[in-house]
Order: structure tokens, then sequence, then C-alpha cells
């Protein structure tokens, strides 16, 4: 074909066709639009949450903004605390954290890669405001009367080195505009307050950073400044050291405590990673990425044994499930759909009181080992544990996941004509050879379709292994779950949960490679 | 126990019932020569599945045996009576290839892989499929799929081959193409064919032999010809062609030929196939295309009638008439050059030997 | 205030006076500005039965506020969170435990209440903080119960040969005490408990636990009966176990056991020995608006005042955390037994005891939790 293809009104084929499709696509868009924005607002705003809230670390800069900009220069790998300047930025960091009462948040995120800093924060809350702040401000008063007023403040602020030079007194003072705020509310009048000492000593140390170039721009005759500036660097030597450190120490132990600091400065930025090396067993040390103690490693034992129990059970319902389905699939309707509810009954009943059923079942003093006691299979003191353990969680959990294997089983054996079979034993096949031959490759798809099911939703089943499961048998699920709801490290609990959403796409992915996507069916 | 004979196939006094009420298969004794091509025939229900699916082994015989080369097989199992089926949806293996497929049997009977290739081949290349030997059923045409299950329950070499309603999912034009293709392979390879079907004129295009069943019982079992020609009563002349039907009663019945008088008085002479005694019912069967219009004098039968309907069909008219009281009279007229002009209204003497109009069971 | 609560008040009045009970209900000044809806998440079951024949029945008439009960209490810290970042929190008053109260204090999420401002003093004027004394553990929290952590154990093992278990150490003597154990699935109480039978004195166990060697001793003596331990998460575990012969000897909350023993008659026996005091108390959610706010307040300072604890007691055996009203504690109001000797205060019961020590958890627990779960799946 050499030209392309016209309508009648000249326009090219394949444009107008586009058109045409395009209201078609259109058409169907807005159909499905109210499930999209459902699966929107439902499933994918909160597994980006999820994924979000595992690296997110904003809490540790935004409540000690001026500690984790300090801090970087500290050397975390010696064994040196760090110095004055950083206890500063801590003083001056706490006293508007206590002031909107975060402190102790701030706290509990820390404790959980550092047990025993959240009480170090809860004490300091209470005492910070009784910190001795007034070295600094005192100096600088001394040297120029203007430095204690208001107005000094608001001449800085309009110079061109503001905030560039400044980088420890902006925050600074910016921390005490928020802490007056949030004192004296919204109205307060910032213009005639002087800020506190804290301010003062964030000042002393950008002061002393100051290189010859900012000191003549400051002290230049033309600077609105110069008069606070001039002839301040000749006396900053005769400036105290600050003593928060001291007064740090004083408050509580854990200030002296080098691994509080390292944990500090680990978490300085807003995202991290700490969960996720936490969520395999590791944590970054100053060494690098180490291995937890012995006595503290379980994610990975539970996500193995979570993705291994959940195969199990997979095969137990593959193994009960595919008889029951062929059963359901060759009776004849009327008896097949009495069985099928049946299949269905435990849907109607509470997982709680399905669960408390098992458990009345396979308790030493349950029936089943009454019954075999009785029956004089095993001996009285030979009563089975069949719960508790994990043969509870697998009984209990084949039992509850059976109808989403059989149900796609099913429906897939419904659609497989019994003339398959019967063409095969005519061609000589035996029933076993029939079977395996013909009937079974012809079931795959529902194996598979079942199987996702199945194995997906016992990755994430978490009440009956925490009812039945004792202590050998219980999911990653339930750690998730504690800490969700118990412990409230959702951090970790969405590191553990994106862990196991990224191993089920990739066993996903996995089962396409081998088997073929295509070769699930529903029925 | 009867003796051999010889047959290909033996039912001997077979009954079927699913439900222990009602019988499904009365009674049945049938013989089927080796090499001989046997349809069964009938509307559905009739009981002609079931008794493939006996033949097959899918249904155990109620009662009765069934005998394959002279051995009784009520206790074989179905994979091991050697039996070549073609089922109704071809039943071929979907997650096979059509390659795969035709080599089941064949790996089952564990023949080494270069022999099987090349019955494979052969048997797709009978069937002119020899380059499809690689795809899937789903990617083949109904036609042929059909090819395929024939060539596959070909392939093993079994003497005797099962066909149920093999055709029946085809348009009407390749239905056609496949009944003489399954009739030349038939020929060629010289095994025993069991045919079902509710299609007559398959039936009558195919068989040697056809056994018209209804009720579960075989009404007749003759050629093709002896069945269009002869039907041994009303429902197999109903049920085979068409037919025209005259009810009426036995007045005499003499020298292979008797009188029956119609309900409105005519008296007709016809061939007493199913009636016994003089006063008998009777129901007259004559086939469309054995009616003359305007007859010669010397014909047996004339009677009048007139035309309600005039259908033209290309190759022939049917004409519909009202003749005796029957207004579903049908005659077929060759179209020919020199065809008079009927119309409806007109009226016409219409003639028929008396051999051609056979008296039969009476039926309403 | 509208017509209709004054009229209440005066039912509730002529019904006080009626009952001879509390005369503190008619001091509560009516309620300016306040919602007239309040939702109360508890607990649910034997124990939300109790407030609400305790407080929240009284409280409705004595005001007309109409009061929505949530058994949330389980999930209330992260359920609380999830409410504060939306912002939109639907609950006005929160019952839990003093450990969920500490955490929620820290992370903001409960307000702070002045004792003294906001509740009621004692009778005999007694001013609430002192009233409540060491129990007010978190400025976030005012106590309502003293409950422990104990053991029950079936009084009819054969095994056991007429031994009866006198303190705590018989859960870990298998020899003269044969029989499956129930513990709880978290490593408070079962730490101390564990270095206590290992010879650690108790003003030392967590000294003990905050160093890996005594983790390390603990969990070693723990392991001598890992193996024939169940291990609960819920309180109505132990009580069922023990019922149905499962385990021989179990801790619980001691009022689930008072209800197996008392009420339902089973076969167990309670020993109080070295039993682990924890609160229960109430919240209020930080974030309410002012109304629903004074509302919360005005019912917390009816519903924790002396009577109002001490009636509580009448329903289910827990102490109340007022010193005031432990006299005030009379019989059950079912089954007209004493309720004093149940309590898990009474002096008979009380010879041996400790306190959850609430600071040293909520420092350590991540950390004991991780080392307790790693312990029990290995």
């Amino acid at each position: 074909m050499t030209s392309a293809l016209t309508t009648h009104d000249g326009q090219p084929l394949h444009k107008s066709l586009a058109r045409a499709l395009r209201r078609e696509k259109l058409r169907s868009l807005l159909l499905i639009a109210p499930l999209l924005a459902f699966v929107l607002v439902t499933f994918v705003f909160p597994i980006a949450d999820m994924l979000f809230r595992s690296v997110e670390n904003s809490i540790v800069p935004d409540t000690l903004p001026g500690t984790t900009r300090t801090i970087q220069s500290w050397d975390a790998t010696g064994d040196e605390l760090p110095s004055e300047e950083v206890y500063t930025s801590l003083a001056d960091d706490l006293l508007l954290a206590q002031e909107l009462k975060i402190h102790t948040r701030l706290g509990s995120r820390l404790n959980y890669d550092q047990p025993g800093i959240a009480s170090t924060f809860r004490k300091s809350g209470r005492q910070v405001r009784k910190l001795d702040a007034s070295a600094h401000l005192d100096s600088f008063s001394e040297f120029n009367k203007e430095w204690g007023t208001p107005s000094a403040w608001a001449d800085i602020k309009t110079h061109a080195l503001w905030p560039t030079a400044f980088p420890a007194s902006s925050i600074a003072f910016n921390n005490w505009t928020r802490y007056i705020i949030s004192d004296e509310g919204d109205d307060a009048d910032l213009s005639s307050m002087t800020p506190y000492g804290t301010v003062y000593s964030a000042l002393f140390y950008d002061v002393q950073k100051f290189n010859d170039d900012q000191w003549s721009q400051l002290t230049a005759s033309s600077s609105a400044v110069s008069h606070l500036f001039t002839g301040l660097k000749d006396q900053l030597p005769n400036f105290p050291s600050a003593n928060y450190k001291e007064q740090f120490l004083d408050i509580d132990d854990g200030w002296g405590e080098i691994d509080n600091w390292r944990t500090i400065h680990r978490l300085s930025p807003r995202m991290v990673d700490s969960y996720y090396w936490a969520s395999i067993d590791r944590e970054r040390t100053v060494e690098g990425v180490e291995h937890k103690p012995a006595n503290e490693r379980i994610y990975v034992k539970l996500f193995i044994r979570t993705f291994v129990m959940s195969m199990v059970i997979t095969v137990s319902c593959i193994l009960l499930g595919y008889p029951i389905a062929y059963l359901l699939a060759t009776l004849p309707t009327r008896t097949s759909n009495l069985l099928l509810i049946l299949v269905l009954l435990p849907f109607w009943t509470s997982l709680l009181v399905r669960t408390s059923a098992w458990k009345v079942l396979l308790q030493q003093q349950g029936v089943i080992n009454d019954i075999l006691v009785w029956a004089r299979i095993i001996g009285d003191d030979g009563r089975l544990a069949l719960i508790n353990n994990i043969t509870g969680t697998i009984i209990t959990m084949t039992h509850i996941l059976l109808p989403f294997m059989i149900l796609p089983l099913f429906s897939v054996m419904k659609t497989i004509s019994p003339s398959y079979v019967r063409a095969a034993k005519s061609m000589g096949a035996t029933d076993w050879t029939a079977f395996r031959r013909v009937y079974f490759p012809n079931t795959i798809p529902g194996i598979g379709a079942g199987s996702i099911l199945v194995f997906i939703l016992s990755i994430g089943y978490y009440i009956t292994p925490e009812l039945v499961g004792g202590t050998s048998g219980v999911f990653i699920s339930n750690r998730i779950a504690y800490h969700i709801s118990s412990s409230l490290n959702w951090g970790l609990a969405a590191a553990l949960g994106s862990i196991l959403l990224a191993s089920v796409l990739i066993l996903y992915w996995a089962y396409d490679k081998v088997v073929g996507i295509d070769n699930v069916k529903l029925g | 126990m009867s003796t051999t004979n010889g047959a290909a196939v033996r039912f001997e006094k077979v009954q079927k019932s699913y439900d222990g009420k009602n019988l499904v298969v009365k009674d049945l004794n049938l013989d089927i020569a080796p090499g001989e091509f046997l349809t069964m025939l009938g509307p559905s229900g009739s009981g002609k599945t079931t008794c493939l699916m006996m033949l097959a082994g899918f249904e155990p015989a109620t009662h009765g045996e069934i005998f394959l080369n002279d051995q009784p097989i009520n206790n074989v199992p179905p994979y091991k009576r050697g039996i070549g089926m073609v089922f109704q949806n071809y039943a071929l293996f979907p997650h096979m290839t059509v390659a795969e497929n035709l080599a089941f049997p064949l790996q089952i009977r564990k023949l080494p892989k270069s022999e099987r290739d090349a019955k494979v081949q052969k048997a797709l290349d009978m069937v002119e499929l020899g380059q499809f030997g690689n795809r899937r059923p789903i990617q083949l045409s109904g036609g042929q799929q059909q090819r395929v299950a024939v060539a596959r329950a070909l392939v093993f070499d079994p003497d005797l081959v099962l066909m149920d309603e093999p055709l029946g999912a085809l348009d009407k034009q390749l239905r056609e193409q496949m009944q003489y293709e399954i009739k030349h392979i038939h020929e060629n390879l010289g095994i025993t064919v069991v045919y079902v079907t509710h299609d007559q004129s398959e039936a009558l295009t195919m068989s040697d032999r056809v056994a018209v069943f209804e009720d579960g019982v075989i009404q007749q079992l003759s050629g093709p010809d002896a069945l269009y020609e002869n039907p041994k009563n009303s429902f197999v002349a109903q049920f085979i062609g068409e037919n025209n039907k005259l009810s009426g009663t036995v007045k005499s019945l003499e020298d292979g030929r008797c009188r029956v008088e119609l309900n409105d008085g005519t008296e007709l002479s016809a061939d007493p196939v199913n009636v016994a005694n003089v006063g008998d019912k009777t129901t007259l069967s004559l086939r469309p295309e054995r009616i003359e219009f305007e007859p010669v004098e010397s014909t047996e039968n004339v009677v009048n009638g007139t035309i309600k309907e005039v259908i033209y069909h290309g190759d022939h008219l049917r004409v519909v008439m009202e003749v005796a009281g029957n207004d579903e009279f049908i005659v077929k007229v060759r179209n020919r050059g020199d065809q008079r002009i009927l119309e409806p209204g007109q009226m016409h003497s219409l003639g028929w030997a008396a051999n051609d109009c056979k008296a039969l069971d009476f039926v309403q | 205030m509208s017509k209709t609560s004054t009229l209440a008040t005066a039912v509730a009045l002529a019904l006080t006076l009626g009952a001879g009970a509390s005369v503190n209900a008619m001091d509560m000044p009516e309620c300016e500005n306040c919602a007239d809806e309040l939702t109360i998440v508890s607990w649910g079951g034997a124990y939300s039965k109790s407030q609400l024949r305790a407080y929240h029945e009284p409280y409705t008439e004595l005001t007309g506020t109409a009061i929505v009960n949530d058994d949330s209490s389980a999930e209330a810290v992260a359920k609380l969170r999830a409410m504060n970042e939306a912002g939109n929190v639907t609950w006005d008053v929160v019952d839990v435990v003093a450990a969920d109260a500490i955490r929620l204090c820290d992370e903001g999420l409960a307000e702070e209440i002045d004792a003294d401002a906001d509740l009621a003093a004692a009778p005999d004027g007694t001013p609430a903080s002192e009233d409540f004394g060491d129990l007010l553990v978190s400025d976030c929290f005012i106590p309502q119960i003293v409950y422990s952590t104990t053991f029950g154990y079936r009084t009819d093992i054969e095994d056991w040969n007429g031994a009866t278990p006198e303190d705590v150490c018989a859960i870990f003597d298998t020899e003269t005490f044969p029989g499956q154990r129930s513990l709880e699935k978290r490593p408070i109480a079962n730490m101390e408990w564990a270095l206590m039978c290992d010879g650690v004195a108790i003003e030392d166990v967590y000294d003990a636990l905050e160093t890996d060697e005594g983790v390390a001793q603990a969990l070693a003596k723990l392991d001598t009966i890992k193996d024939q331990t169940i291990w609960w998460s819920a309180g109505a575990e132990t009580p069922q176990l023990l019922a149905d012969g499962e385990v021989a000897i179990g801790s619980t909350y001691n009022g689930r056991l008072f209800s197996a023993i008392e009420e339902q008659n089973q076969p167990i026996a309670m020993l109080w020995d070295a039993q682990m005091f924890d609160l229960d108390g109430w919240i209020v959610p930080a974030g309410l608006s002012e109304e629903r706010k004074a509302r919360a307040m005005h019912y917390l300072k009816f519903a924790t005042d002396t009577q109002r604890l001490a009636d509580q007691a009448k329903y289910i055996s827990y102490g109340p955390a007022r010193a005031s009203s432990a006299p005030l504690v009379g019989k059950h109001a079912d089954l007209g037994i004493e309720m004093a000797p149940h309590m898990p205060t009474d002096p008979a019961n009380a010879q041996n005891t400790f306190l959850y020590n609430y600071e040293w958890w909520a420092d350590n627990r991540d950390d004991l939790d991780a080392k307790f779960q790693a312990w029990l799946a290995n």
C-alpha cells in the first residue's frame, strides 16, 4: 500500500478510527470510574502510604531541627560525646518540643531503635525549662545593650546574610517564634519580645564561624547591623563557653550515653532505612550493617515460617479440596448445590466461633483426643498436642481457607467435559492414566487460582494463628499486628508489610514465569 | 450361550435401565459384520447413544451380553476394548497439540517414538492436516477439529470405530463433505464403524445398514434403500424421508394387495406391509415424489386434490394439497421446462402405483 | 442547661436519697456548655457491665447525657493514633491500662489532667492527688481500679498428691506440681516471676533485667517450663483452660478467676503470692472540641469519686484505686458475698505483691518484647 487510506470526507482512516475508539474508551472509563476511585482510595493510597511510612522519619528532623543539623559534624564512630554546640541546639529544640508536647513522641520513636531513650526524653521534657541558658544572652547584652532588644533581631533578619550565615540562630529563632505562638497564641506580639537564651547561644556558635568576608559585610558602614557586630569579633574569646552539656548530664544520664547520640545521628535524615534493616534482623551500627544479637532475631525466621506454612496450608487445601471439588463437579446439579452450601457454610460463621470450635475439638482434653483415648489408639498420658502449635495452625487454617480452593477448582472442573476422560479411556488409558494425563492437566488453572488465593490469604492471616498457633504456629502477620496495635511501631509494621507485599509480587512473577498467569482460571 | 458367528459386534438380549423403573434399551439383539458401516438412527431418547456407550464400555448393560469379535466384553473395562471413538464435540484434549493428541493412544500402547511419529503423520495426512501437528485444537476450525478427532480414533488401528454424532456441530456444507470423507476412510481402511446420528440423510448417505431406534427398540434394520422404499412400520416411514399419511380401514386383503377405504370413502389399493386382517385400521404411507399429476388412465390409484400452496425449490416444486381430508398432502414435482402452471385453488387428479403405497400400522 | 436535665437531676436526687447511697452526686455542679452525648470506650464483657451499672447509668440519670459504649479498649492505642492522624477523634473517654495511658500521653494522644483541679476530693476533703497517691502514674491517666495478674490452679489434680501451691515459684516446680501451665504471651510479669524464682530479690528485678545476663537468666528459668506452657493473649483463656483441665495452673487477671470460682463454681483456687498489680483507668483523647472535653471531664469527675469507685467493686472483684474507697467496698450485687476478701488489695491477699514498673517497661518493652518473642519462636 503506498498511500494512506482515507474516509469519504478525506480524513486519514487511522485518525477517524482513533477518534471513534477514543469515544469508546472514554465511555468505558466513565463506567469503571466509581470502581477506580474506590480502588484508589481503599487500596492504592493505603499501600502507597504504607510504603512511605516504612522509610518516613520526619519526626526526628522536625522535632530536633537544630540538633539534627549540628550533630552532622560529630564523629559518630569515635567515643567522644558531641560538642557543646550540639547540646546547645538540643536545649533549644527540646524547649520548643516540650512546649508543643511532642518530645515524648520523639522519645518513643527513638526508643524503637534505642531502648531507654524514651525516658531520657520524658525526664528532660520536665527539666528543660529549668536549664540555665543565660550565659550568652548576658555576654551579648554586656557587649552591646542593643543585643538585648527586639530591634536587634529585626535588624539582623533584614540583612542579606540571614539566614545563610546564621544557620543555627535562624533555626533557634524560628523555634522561639513557634514557642511564643504556642505559649501566647497567634496574636502574640513577637516584635516586642527578645528571644530566650538558647537563641543567643546558637548565635554564639554562628558568629564564631563567620569568615572575614562575612565579618566585613556585617560591620560595613552600610550595614544596618554594623553597630551590633563591630568589635564583636575581638570580644568573642571573652565569651563563656556554653554549659548545656553539664546541665543535660545532670538531668539524665542518658545524655552521656554515646549510643543515644549515635541513634539521633543515624536517624537524622527525613528518610531512613532502619525499619527495613530491623525487618531482616539487622541494624546499622557505626561499623555498618550488622546482625542483631542472636536473642533478638525473629523476623527472618517468621518470614520463612510464614511462607513455608502458607505453602503447607495451600498443599493441604489442594489435597483435601480436589476430591471434594471433583465430587461436586460430577454429581447431579441438585445434590452438588446442596453440598456446595455445606462448603460455603464456614463463611457464614464468625471466624472466632470457628476457631474456638477447633479449640474444643483439638485440645488435649478435647473431642478428638477423647475419642482416640476411648478407642484405645493412644493412652491417656499420650494425648496428642494438636493445638497451640504448628499442627493447630495448619488444621484450622486449612479448614478456614478450604472454600477458597474448592470454589475455583469446582468451577474449572465443571467446564471439563466428561468426554475427555472417556476419550482417553477409549484410546486405552487406564483410569489413573486418564486422570493424570488428561483430567488433571485441565484442572491446573483451577489449582493455580485456588493456590494463589489460599496462599495470599494465609500469608496475611493473624487472628487464627494467634489463637491456635501457640508459639511455633504464629506468622509474620502476628508481629505486624503487634506493631500496629500494641507497640505503635508503624514504621516497622509498614516495612514488614512492604517486604511481605514484595515477596508476594515476586512469587506471583515467578508463578507467571513457570506456569503462566493465563493458566489461572476462576471458572 | 449362543455360538460364535463371526460378527464384529453382537448385542444379545441387552437391556439397560438408569433408574430401575424404565428401560431405555429393551431386549436389543444386533449383529454387526466385520467391515460394516452400521448407523444407529433415531430421535433423541431413543436409546441409540446408550447402546453406543454400552459398546464403548462407559455404561454397563443392565442385562444381556455384548460380544466383540465373539468375546463377551461386559466385564472388560473400556481401555481394554481397543475401540476407537469419535465424540460429539470431538473431545480433543485442549492442553495437547494436535500431534500430541494423536500420539496419546500410541504412547499408551508404548510404541517407540519413531513409529509413533510416523503413524501420527500418516493419520494427519490421511485427513489432510499434515501441516497442523503443532497447533492446539483451539486454533483449528470446527471441520479441522473434526478431522483430528477422526484421525485420533483411527491412529491406533482399531478394528472398530464408534462415532457419536460426530458431525452435529458442523454446518450443512461441511457436514456433507465430511460424510463423504468418513465414508471413504471407512472404505479404504476396511474397519467396522458404528455410527450414531439423528440425521436420517446422514444415515442414508453413509451406511451399509441402518438400525432405526425408537423407544429402546430397533424398529427396522436394513440397508438405506430398503429403509426408504420399504419401511416396516409407520414410525420408520415417517422418520425416514418425507411421507404422506392417509388413514383408513382395510376392506380386503389378497394376493399381496389390499384395498383400503379412507375416512372420506375413497378406496385405494396398497401394499399390505403391516396389516393382518380385514377391518384393521391402517395408515397408508406414500412418498411425495412417487405421485403423478394428471396420471394416465391405467394408474392403480387416482384421487382428486386441491392445491393449497406451491413452494419453489429450484430442482423441484413442493405442492401442498388437500387430498381425502388430509390438507398437508405433499407432492413433489420435478422442475421441467414444460411444467404446467400450478397455482393454489386449482383442482387436479393425482395418481400413484399401489406398490408405492404402503399399508402400515395405524397411527393417529 | 435544659429543663429535662434539671428534671433528671431531681429524679436522680430522689433515687440516690431513696437508696441511701452517695451524697456526692448532689454536689456535682451542672455541666455548662457541654456536649449531650458521650462515647465511652472500654473492654466489654463483665467489666463494661460493672462500669455501666456503677457509672454510666447513674450519670445518665443525673445529667440526661446519652452514653454510647464502644468495646475497643484492646485496640485503643492504635485507633486513637489513627483517629488523631485523620483529625477526627470520635471517642470522649477511653478506658485503658496504665501502660497504654503512658504511651498515649507520650505520643501526645491524651489530654493531661490535673487531678486536684479536675477530680473530686475524698469525702474527708483529701485532695484527689493524695487520695490516688502513687497510682497516678501518668499525667494523662486517672486510675480506676487496681487489678492483678495472678495464678489460679485446679484443686482436683491427683498427681499433686494433696500439695497446694503456696508461692509463685510453684509454677516452676514441675516435680511437685506437674501439669501444663498457662502464661501470658508477653514478657511483662513473666520475666519478673522468673527472676524472683531464680533467687533475685524483688527490688533488684528491674536492674537485673536491664542487663543481657539478667534477661538470659529470666529466659533460662522460663525455659524449664517452656514446653509445658500454653501462652495466652486473651484474659479469658486461662479460666477456660483451667475449666477444661487443659492446664493445671495458669496466670490471668484476678477478676476472671473470681468469676470462674465464685460464679461458675469451677474447682479452681487462687494463688495470690507475687501477684503483679496493674492499673486500669481513664484517659481523655487529645483534640476534642471544648464542649466534648467539658462533658468528658464532667463525667470523669463523677465517675471517679470515692463512692462510685467503691460501687464498681459490687460488680467485679477489682480494687478501687482511691484509698478512700476501700472502706466502702460492700457485697457483690448479685452473689451477695463480701467483696473485700476477693480484692487483690485485701491485706490477706497482698502479703507479697509487686507493682508493674511502668516507666521501666515503657523504656524496655520494645527491646524485651523482641527478645521474648525471639525466645518463644525458638
